[in-house]
């Protein structure tokens, strides 16, 4: 048998858009397969088609060397094929063994019966996360996990329907490296029993280190299948976008004047949070922010922008003390902030584009009154036009948009407040390159004209290649700050572990 | 043996301490009530009393453990108090005296007592199919649902209720086998905290120890991920509105037995009761947590709070307002919980 699977001349359409196009995908046993692509490329609508959440128009799955027909979820499972999905489907109030054994409990006396075997259950978990090298224990509950544990838990349970293939959609994006690390560390293990991986991921560099096949999709077609070892990370880039992208940064020519924002000993009550955070933000500058995901950057960000308390610590913007107790006082002072989670505290994906453009600026679109729908239109059809975003009306919702756009529409929802001071927490995690060289050019302007930009990444070539200055924090406390032009991800590496343990 | 001294400081330490009480707050404010309506008036304190209560919680209990499966899954039955209402009118109907005047089915000959209580739980179980369905299948919100069933199962109830030559005269003259499932007691324990005793057993297994069980937290905690396990949601939730309402009809039913009668505006308002129960046992207006006896704690604390406010003599429109306040507050330290401390 070459193939575990193939897909061919799958083809899918929705009212209006033709989602996949006689797109092929196979692979081989015992790999590691990277599915690629720009957001809107296909890769989602390909995988949910393989794991029955969406019919196929046309084409047919080979799995095994039979070929089947998958109609829901439960179908898939039975195959041997699970998915881990981006958003993680997990019971947060429940404990790891439910979670895991869910839907299939092992039950006292039979399949028929109706009693659950907690003993038997037990038992069953705490072997499978010992295989897998995890440390939780089988009763921990969810919502008392962080996140990469709770991701592992759903990878045991993917293990634990013997699945032969296991899909992964983009699991490193809210992962640090050394939890990447151990994901590649299990992903291996899973990969010398004979399991199959589709990895879907935006990252190049994990794709290059972890993945044996590559397939690239762009626009719902197929461009290829490439051995990962005969790829570049500019080759990669070349064929999602079908173009040359010369560069992933734009060219900077940084103009750093006087001291913009003095953050002095900042502490949170929460002695588990950040501790004696000090640091300065200058004009024209673009402050970086590294540390391992758990080392306080968003919440010293959210105290700072008044989403949070802090009991000591003072700000001073241009020199002059200023007090932040809620967000709303943080605005009126020159702040933004772009926040982390787009989902959930970012768009409303229930009003439209224009809506959610304009909603942090209403009041100044007040004519005695009530709301001024010209002076509204004319702010929304520019900004839309400046900022490219990809959407057919400024009334169409949100939620129909693809990440990057999402992305830019909040963009263009601070820029309207004309912020002095932009705070980027994650600004291009899950979205595609090409949308991420456009928000990188958007941040290059705003420094340029003299303000101040904070951005929090957890992606390394992007904290190196677009900051001046990169503050690391390591378990709630600044480990350093460092020239950007002159660290290493080395350095960094070793500033954000500085504290840990 | 210092690891384990370690961990007892840790247990006790300050901020655990508080931690303990915050999550238990409402019960310690509840007990305090409770101390000072002792202190106003110590003879509450007595066998009687607590018997009274007792009795009093029993059929409370049921309806509220029904009451607790949809509130697992983020709804409430809005139409409970009137399917107590029904369930009691049924059965009632069914089990009066033969030598009784204004007998509901004149000519009609006595009938095996279990035969009217199993009629009144079936009515119950096809309100749940019904309710089930509109939920499940449906989707419409459980909320809406049973506001729609509570309106129509009172119109049904009185339409009942009307028929002649009965023409919604309160039913009485009730079989003493049947009033004494309410009243009586086998030795010292009454009959009606028997059902209430089994009816807990029987949720606590139901919740804990089955597939079911675990699939009712599991639709209620994350239905996506209870989806694509493969869980039969619509089953579920079926499933469980069928539980709820004939547990919430068995209480009818005893109800009408304890109070030795039934009209078609019993149970009115006892579905607020069952969810501030709930809420102040403990069990998360947003789904998926909630314990038996939480919930049975919850009852007990309230028909006790109800039952001494009157004891001592406060007046009914204050009693009003101090439950209200016992329902915000507890549903106020629960969300404390799960709101992200910032």
């Amino acid at each position: 048998m070459d193939y575990i699977l193939e897909m061919q001349n799958v083809t899918k359409t929705f009212p209006g858009v033709k989602a996949l196009d006689n797109v092929t995908l196979k692979v081989r046993p015992g790999t590691v397969h990277a599915l690629m692509g720009e957001n809107g490329a296909g890769k989602s609508t390909l995988m949910k088609c393989l794991f029955g959440l969406y019919n196929m128009d046309q084409g047919q799955i080979i799995y095994n060397g039979k070929e089947v027909q998958v109609n829901d979820a439960k179908e898939a499972l039975s195959l041997g094929i699970s998915m881990i999905h981006q958003e993680l489907h997990t019971n947060p109030h429940r404990s790891v063994m439910e979670n895991v054994w869910l839907g299939r409990y092992p039950r006292i006396g039979g399949p028929k019966s109706p009693f659950v075997d907690d003993k038997k259950m037990y038992k069953d978990t705490d072997k499978l996360l010992k295989s897998l090298g995890l440390t939780m224990k089988p009763t921990d509950l969810l919502r008392n996990l962080s996140v990469s544990r709770a991701q592992s838990v759903e990878i045991a349970k993917a293990v634990s329907y013997n699945s032969k293939l296991i899909i992964m959609d983009e699991p490193s994006s809210s992962l640090t490296e050394t939890e990447v690390a151990h994901l590649f560390g299990i992903i291996n293990n899973l990969v010398a029993k004979g399991v199959s991986i589709i990895y879907i991921s935006h990252k190049m560099e994990e794709i290059l280190k972890i993945s044996d096949d590559v397939t690239i999709m762009r626009d719902g077609q197929y461009v290829g299948t490439w051995e990962a070892k005969d790829l570049t990370t500019n080759m990669i880039i070349k064929k999602m976008v079908g173009r040359d992208l010369t560069n992933r940064f734009p060219a900077r020519n940084p103009q750093i004047a006087g001291e913009l924002l003095k953050v002095e000993n900042f502490n949170s009550p929460n002695p588990l949070s950040f501790k004696d955070v000090n640091f300065t933000l200058r004009k024209g500058e673009i402050l970086g922010i590294g540390g391992l995901v758990g080392a306080q950057r968003t919440e010293v960000m959210e105290a700072i922008y008044g989403l949070r308390v802090h009991d000591k610590g003072k700000l001073y913007l241009r020199g002059e003390e200023i007090q932040i107790k809620k967000p709303r006082d943080a605005m009126n002072k020159g702040f933004a902030l772009l926040t982390e989670e787009r989902r959930k505290t970012g768009i409303f994906p229930l009003l439209s584009v224009r809506d959610n453009l304009l909603i942090a600026n209403m009041k100044n679109y007040k004519k005695s009154g009530l709301l001024s729908d010209e002076q509204m239109n004319i702010d929304t059809e520019e900004q839309i036009k400046s900022l490219s975003i990809k959407t057919p009306t400024s009334r169409t919702l949100i939620q129909t948009l693809s990440g990057g756009n999402q992305q830019k529409v909040l963009f263009a929802r601070w820029l309207l407040t004309h912020p002095d001071i932009l705070i980027l927490d994650e600004p291009t995690r899950g979205i595609d390159v090409g949308a991420k060289y456009e928000i990188y050019v958007l941040m290059k302007d705003i420094a340029e004209q003299g303000k101040g930009v904070i951005m929090i990444s957890s992606e390394m070539p992007e904290l190196i290649g677009m900051t001046d200055r990169i503050l690391v924090m390591s378990e709630g406390r600044v480990a350093g700050i460092v020239d950007s032009k002159t660290t290493s991800q080395e350095e960094i590496m070793i500033l954000a572990t500085k504290f840990v343990g | 043996m210092e690891n384990t001294d370690e961990l007892k400081i840790e247990r006790f330490s300050k901020s655990n301490i508080k931690k303990v009480l915050m999550d238990r707050a409402i019960l310690f404010v509840l007990l305090l009530l409770i101390v000072i309506i002792a202190i106003i008036n110590p003879k509450i304190l007595s066998f009687r009393v607590l018997r009274d209560v007792l009795m009093q919680s029993s059929t409370k209990i049921m309806i509220a453990l029904g009451m607790m499966l949809v509130i697992l899954i983020g709804g409430v039955d809005l139409g409970a108090g009137r399917l107590v209402g029904m369930a009691a009118v049924v059965s009632a109907s069914l089990l009066q005296n033969s030598d009784y005047i204004r007998r509901f089915y004149p000519n009609m000959g006595p009938l095996p007592i279990f035969l009217p209580i199993l009629i009144a739980i079936i009515i119950g179980a096809l309100w749940g199919i019904i309710n089930g369905i509109v939920v499940a299948k449906f989707q419409v919100p459980a909320f809406i649902a049973t506001l729609g069933s509570m309106l129509i199962i009172y119109g049904v109830n009185s339409i009942y209720f009307n028929l002649p030559p009965n023409n919604s005269q309160p039913i009485g003259g009730l079989r003493p086998d049947f009033t004494n499932l309410g009243s009586g007691s086998i030795g010292p324990i009454p009959i009606i905290l028997m059902f209430a005793i089994v009816c807990t057993i029987f949720m606590w297994v139901l919740l804990n120890k089955t597939v079911f069980g675990k699939n009712i937290y599991a639709v209620g905690g994350n239905k996506e991920a209870a989806m694509v396990s493969g869980i039969n949601i619509t089953l579920t939730i079926l499933g469980l509105f069928i539980v709820c309402d004939s547990l919430i009809a068995l209480g009818g039913v005893l109800e009408a037995a304890r109070t030795g009668g039934a009209t078609n505006n019993y149970g009115v308002g006892y579905e607020l009761d069952a969810i501030a129960a709930c809420v102040v046992g403990g069990v998360s207006v947003t789904g998926g947590v909630g314990k038996v006896s939480g919930v049975v704690t919850g009852v007990l604390i309230f028909t006790f709070i109800n039952y001494g406010l009157t004891f001592v003599g406060v007046n009914p429109y204050w009693q009003n307002i101090i439950k209200g306040l016992i329902i915000v507050a507890a549903v106020t330290f629960d969300i404390q919980k799960y709101v992200q401390k910032k």
